[in-house]
């Protein structure tokens, strides 16, 4: 019966906060509505998540997107300073390939995502069956180095986070 | 508390203007796309923190509104980026490099997938 009213408990919690973010203070009529928003929402959705994703563990995905949020800063004093100072004619930007041994579609967007979001690589397009990422990269003399600091540093963590 | 307020939005005016010079700046497409990502990451971020401690300096309390506004940008940014240079592929499909794969990129795909994919499953419990 709870199973069959909550099909995805840790995305009606999510709408909880959503929602109590959205309203900004504490009350009991948001309560309500958030309680409401949270049974109704994911039984609409239920059909388009025929599978559950899986989580392995919560305090490394907050851990994985503490190092995320650090990188993003770092990273963009690096391209501010590409972007400022660099002669036009010195900036290498090239596409670089990246396979991927992820297999759950949560940590490949994941993986895309952070890719696009730390700046100075976006992630261009798939491989028909999600094996591989294109990445374009605004300044990398060497690619490789690139491929692997992904693969390692963000590939490893979401393998553990996901699968 | 001031001071640091100013120096958070000073921080978010610059990038943001860094960004927008980028935007003229830089030679192509693809490279042209690198530019916003910074406005929209620390920019922006730097914006709301900005908004968020103005509250609790003229008493108004802590806005945790700000947050979800993060969220929603990093969820939605990368999308707009994948679809802009998606687009930009199919005019510079030879510069690419291989896939490493038997299948070729997604943008080039005629493989037709008559299956369902395969997602992972948990245990039936």
């Amino acid at each position: 019966m709870i199973r069959r009213l909550f099909p995805h408990p840790v995305l009606s919690l999510l709408l909880v906060g959503t929602w109590f973010l959205l309203v900004n203070k504490w009350a009991v009529g948001s309560l309500v509505m958030a309680a409401i928003l949270a049974t109704l929402i994911p039984l609409a959705t239920h059909a388009y998540w025929p599978h559950k994703p899986r989580l392995n563990s919560l305090p490394l995905l907050l851990a994985y997107i503490a190092l995320v949020v650090w990188d993003v800063i770092l990273a963009n004093i690096q391209v501010a300073k590409i972007v400022l100072f660099m002669p036009r004619d010195r900036i290498r930007s090239r596409f670089i390939t990246v396979p991927v041994s992820l297999k759950s579609p949560e940590a490949i967007a994941l993986l895309a995502g952070t890719i696009t979001m730390t700046p100075g690589t976006v992630t261009a397009d798939m491989n028909g069956d999600g094996t591989a990422l294109l990445i374009h990269s605004l300044h990398a003399p060497y690619p490789d180095a690139i491929r692997d600091e992904i693969k390692s540093r963000y590939e490893a963590r979401l393998k553990r986070i996901f699968e | 508390m001031t001071v640091i307020l100013s120096l958070l939005l000073v921080i978010a005016g610059a990038f943001g203007l860094i960004g927008s010079y980028g935007l003229i700046r830089l030679k192509d497409g693809m490279q042209r796309l690198h530019a916003p990502t910074k406005a929209s990451t620390v920019g922006l971020g730097a914006a709301l923190l900005a908004s968020m401690l103005h509250g609790l300096a003229n008493g108004a309390g802590f806005s945790w509104q700000e947050l979800l506004v993060m969220v929603f940008i990093f969820v939605t940014a990368p999308i707009t980026a994948n679809y802009l240079s998606k687009l930009h592929l199919s005019s510079r499909r030879a510069d690419l490099p291989e896939t490493g794969t038997p299948r070729p990129w997604g943008t080039f795909d005629a493989t037709l997938d008559d299956e369902e994919p395969v997602l992972p499953q948990r245990p039936q419990s």
